[in-house]
């Protein structure tokens, strides 16, 4: 009996350093909407400062003052960064700000490795924490007692905060109704900025605290963010007590599930996430979302197909990129093939977010199932590459069927999520199921038929299936089945009003964008010879929307162009720099900054601008 | 839209193309060299350390057969595709006449297989997979590190001689961990047909649930337990299991923990009395090791870890090879690397025609505390060919063509 007690204490020692670091993710995510992609870095930078403080303070009386200068040091970066980063694109497109937190984490990584080095530091255990009390005959650390004690005092802290000040008043005003609160003269920016430099300061206690646990790493920062925003969603939007809950729930089955399945901790927040969302769809202590008010007053520009000086010059530029063979060598024909395979790629994540409005979290899992059905079928079947990529696109079909069924019953962040869960189970799947899937070891030697292999055939071959696949999905775009997807994205209410069935048509979305990744993940997994449970990683998700995000959502088929040029950037910069996500990260906040409509968003505005200037000159 | 991004595709296409490198120059020969250098950089920043020392001892001799020998790097962010996408751009681009490096398994996986497709020779460095030499070996990939399987079989000749009779094991949940696990159980249980395994637990990699794991570790109450983490997980449970008591009146048995890229940043807290495998570089006294200190301290103004020796050996052993061969032909380097005897910091070692694995062994001691820091005692260094494979177990394993 005393195992289980001291087993359900241990649990909720790390359910209490799961919630001081989620529940800042909780409030920024509450309040902004904004899905701080960049809270596991704030957090691996509470740990580093918190490091050197610690060490320049002395371990003994400088402790405990140098946890608390670490948390507001990092809070004075984070709210920096809020003031010149994300206080410039508010306004942009939903999402939009995940590419932002996304580049700052890039950055973040590197900087903390040229100022930290790469060894692991262990700072010295707390002063008067540093042993174990008896707890029912078992010798338990006095710490994780410390961080049971910390969790709830937080979260009372924070209630009182919100619920006892006018300040939070106003932001809990906020969080319900932006325009009424500017409306009502209050000064959004700063409260946006408090909340946000609150969060942060929350992720830096967060990884400060975790000193006396573990050593600061830099793998931190990616070990946190996505278990801290599952548990948030778990927990339900904005709500802070839902976060506590759910990180107690989470932490629990953890620590209970590894004695019956030892290798459960590898899937199991996800499991959680699936279950909890599919049973209650605004997570456990959450609300509906209120209907967002974006349509009233933002101009909706209206999409066309290509007219034929479009359709020739998009002719031309096939033709065009049909000649590159023949003037480059086989490392860029290489290099241009994976380009075609991520345009392809993002195109089909592309239609679904700015063409359903349904962004998905976890749209590599369709194009991982396309490269594990293609290499499966291959090796394990003995079937030919023509098959084995038909076979690729029928598996991620039918993962988009069946995950894609659950998923539409959500909306907005929590479908996203849902979506995230299921690539992270696909995943796990991949990583465990050795005998079919060759776990992290992967499949290997699956090279293209003899009449393909050579690196231009094979390029042809994408460019023919990418270009004419991208071209489909245009037409599918500007179809009656497309204009229903649009329909529903602009207004469900009034959609389904005129007798639009809004699960079937997003059902229908998310097969289709789901085929149309799995082609590219089956030609992915011939053009590298080998597939690996990376092909479903949730990097390769957020890959995906940054080249989306970094196109524009506004537009038809900006998600094209924004593969070509963040993935070409990453090959170039991986290449040729030591600190490649430093100069990546750099870059697209440059992008961000300067297009916050997305590149294509960008040239679109200019056009029409010209365009409309020059008929506003003719006319009398 | 389309023409847009092929305006851009191809304008980025052309910038790459006018800063590829110049056609290869005869004078010199080129090796392209792969690794994790921004995923795992407390390995490879030692370990890049150790080959560039290596290059600069091998051209300050005059080169190969009179040629500069030159290293190309890239980085592969720690995934395989990425790593065959650098791998493509080395040889189709960058003319190298052989492969070399890489850290993790997959990488390893995925870069020996494109080496097999291209027909290019590839010195793999550091990945501890079986698989690469054994079921998934091919012609043009030789290893250097003794694998997953030769160090549990180090490690459980000793295990054997305890007394212990009660085995658990905590191991990162991946085909590493799985191995490594797998190949001790056997080994040990095989010389001592007595002992029990009463426990196992698979933490995810680089995300354990420290205390958790250790109570439940602690609940099957073992005499003896074999861990496979390392790095940060290591450092989370050797905190949570002191404290709790975990290791207390318990034997341990760690693989790697004894290398000075995990065992380093343990500082005053290492457990004391561990069998582990790893590098005690101060109390190695193999002779050759003395001169690669000396220089390399001379260079660096630090101590070399692991990664050190491996990068550093693994360019001698490239330069020994390239040296043998006279050419730069993938099948004349197969055939000149088949055998080879190479001089590294722990002494000559081979590499097998049969199975193309180095001989280069490991050290195995004890962890024990000295001035604050971890360090190994009662060291004995374990040549890697007494725990290789057998020829007929080789033959079994490995496809032959």
């Amino acid at each position: 009996m005393s195992f289980y007690f001291v087993q359900f204490v241990t649990g909720l020692a790390s359910a209490s350093s799961l919630f001081l670091v989620a529940s800042g993710l909780s409030i920024i995510f509450g309040v902004t909407r904004v899905v701080n992609f960049a809270h596991g870095a704030f957090y691996m930078l509470g740990a580093y400062i918190g490091y050197t403080l610690i060490d320049r303070l002395g371990a003994g009386v400088g402790f405990w003052p140098a946890i608390g200068l670490s948390a507001f040091a990092v809070a004075a970066i984070g709210t920096l960064i809020e003031m010149l980063l994300l206080r410039r694109i508010y306004d942009a497109p939903e999402l939009f700000q995940l590419l932002a937190t996304f580049a700052v984490a890039l950055v973040v990584e590197d900087l903390a490795l040229l100022i930290w080095g790469p060894s692991d530091l262990l700072g010295p255990r707390a002063p008067g924490f540093k042993g174990a009390i008896d707890l029912l005959g078992q010798p338990f650390p006095t710490y994780d007692l410390l961080l049971i004690a910390l969790a709830p005092l937080v979260l009372a802290l924070i209630w009182l905060i919100f619920r006892r000040t006018t300040w939070g008043v106003l932001v809990r005003a906020a969080t319900q109704d932006r325009e009424m609160v500017a409306a009502l003269g209050v000064n959004q920016k700063w409260l946006f900025t408090s909340v946000f430099a609150l969060g942060v300061f929350l992720a830096g206690l967060g990884g400060a605290l975790e000193l006396p646990r573990q050593a600061a790493n830099h793998t931190m920062d990616l070990q946190v963010i996505t278990e801290a925003l599952v548990v948030v969603v778990i927990g339900g939007l904005g709500s802070v007590p839902g976060t506590f809950l759910a990180a107690i729930i989470v932490s629990e089955l953890n620590a209970f599930g590894i004695l019956v399945f030892p290798k459960i901790s590898i899937v199991l927040v996800f499991l959680v996430m699936a279950i909890v969302l599919i049973v209650r769809p605004w997570g456990l202590l959450g609300r509906a979302e209120a209907a967002a008010r974006t349509a009233s007053g933002a101009i909706i520009s209206r999409w066309r197909p290509f007219g034929a000086p479009g359709r020739i010059a998009a002719a031309l530029a096939v033709a065009f990129a049909a000649l590159l063979p023949i003037a480059a060598g086989n490392y860029f024909v290489g290099v241009a093939t994976e380009v075609l395979i991520f345009m392809l790629y993002a195109a089909s994540l592309h239609f679904l977010l700015a063409g359903g409005g349904l962004a998905s979290f976890g749209h590599a899992a369709y194009f991982g199932l396309g490269s594990y059905g293609a290499a499966i079928a291959l090796k394990s079947f003995g079937l030919g590459m023509e098959t084995a990529i038909v076979a690729g696109i029928v598996l991620g079909l039918v993962g988009a069927l069946v995950f894609g069924w659950f998923c539409v019953r959500l909306s907005g962040v929590y479908f996203a999520m849902l979506t995230l869960a299921f690539a992270q189970i696909a995943w796990s799947i991949a990583y465990q199921w050795t005998d079919v899937t060759g776990g992290d070891n992967g499949i290997i030697g699956v090279w293209p038929s003899a009449w393909a292999a050579s690196p231009a055939r094979f390029y042809w071959l994408t460019l023919a299936l990418s270009a004419g696949s991208i071209a489909l999905l245009r037409a599918i775009t500007f179809s009656p089945f497309g204009y229903a997807l649009r329909a529903l994205r602009d207004s469900t209410l009034r959609a389904e009003t005129i007798g639009i069935e809004r699960r079937r048509v997003q059902w229908m979305g998310f097969v289709i964008a789901g085929g149309f990744a799995a082609l590219a993940g089956a030609l992915y997994a011939f053009l590298k010879g080998s597939v690996f449970p990376d092909n479903i990683s949730i990097s390769l998700s957020i890959d995906g929307l940054v080249m989306v995000l970094l196109g524009g959502v506004g537009t038809v088929s900006g998600g094209v162009v924004g593969a070509a040029i963040y993935r070409s950037l990453s090959i170039w910069v991986i290449s040729h720099t030591d600190y490649s996500r430093l100069v990546l990260g750099a870059l697209i906040i440059v992008l961000v900054v300067m297009f916050p409509k997305g590149l294509v968003g960008a040239f679109e505005a200019w056009r029409s601008a010209r365009t409309g200037a020059r008929l506003q000159g003719q006319s009398p | 839209m389309r023409t847009f991004s092929t305006v851009i595709s191809s304008v980025f296409l052309a910038v790459l193309f006018a800063t590829a490198g110049p056609a290869v120059a005869d004078d010199t020969i080129k090796i392209g060299e792969i690794n994790s250098y921004s995923a795992i950089p407390s390995f490879t920043e030692p370990y890049r350390k150790g080959w560039q020392l290596a290059l600069d001892e091998i051209n300050a001799a005059g080169g190969v057969d009179g040629k500069k020998l030159e290293v190309i790097s890239k980085d592969d962010g720690g995934k395989p595709a990425d790593a065959v996408t650098a791998a493509n751009e080395l040889v189709a681009s960058d003319g190298v006449q052989m492969l070399a490096g890489t850290f993790f398994s997959n990488i390893g996986l995925a870069v020996s297989d494109y080496a097999k497709q291209k027909k290019i020779f590839f010195l793999a460095a550091e990945p501890l997979t079986d698989a690469i030499t054994l079921s998934k070996g091919n012609r043009y990939t030789f290893r250097l590190r003794p694998g997953t399987y030769e160090q549990a079989a180090m490690l459980a000749d000793e295990a054997a001689k305890l007394p212990a009779k009660k085995w658990a094991t905590i191991a990162p949940n991946y085909e590493y961990g799985q191995s490594a696990v797998a190949a001790f159980k056997k080994l040990l249980s095989a010389k001592r047909p007595d002992i029990q395994w009463v426990g196992e637990q698979w933490p995810p990699q680089g995300k354990i649930d420290a205390g958790a794991v250790a109570e439940a570790i602690a609940k099957t109450e073992p005499d003896a337990i074999f861990n496979v983490t390392f790095g940060g997980d290591l450092v989370k449970l050797v905190r949570e299991g002191e404290t709790r008591g975990l290791f207390k009146d318990r034997a341990v048995v760690s693989v790697l923990a004894g290398e000075p890229e995990y065992l380093d940043p343990l500082k005053d807290e290492t457990p004391v009395g561990w069998i582990v495998t790893g590098y005690p570089w101060n109390a190695v006294t193999i002779p050759d090791h003395a001169a690669f200190l000396k220089a390399y301290q001379a260079k660096y103004n630090d101590y070399p870890r692991l990664g050190s020796v491996v990068g550093y050996a693994m360019l001698k052993s490239a330069a020994a090879i390239l040296a043998k061969a006279k050419s730069t032909d993938s099948e004349k380097l197969v055939e000149a690397a088949e055998g080879i005897r190479v001089d590294t910091p722990f002494g000559p070692i081979t590499f097998r025609a049969i199975d193309h694995q180095s001989t280069l062994g490991a050290f195995v001691g004890k962890t024990a505390l000295k001035d604050g820091k971890g360090v190994m005692v009662d060291v004995t260094y374990h040549d890697g060919a007494a725990y290789l494979p057998s020829d007929a177990d080789v033959k079994a394993q490995r496809p032959q063509n």
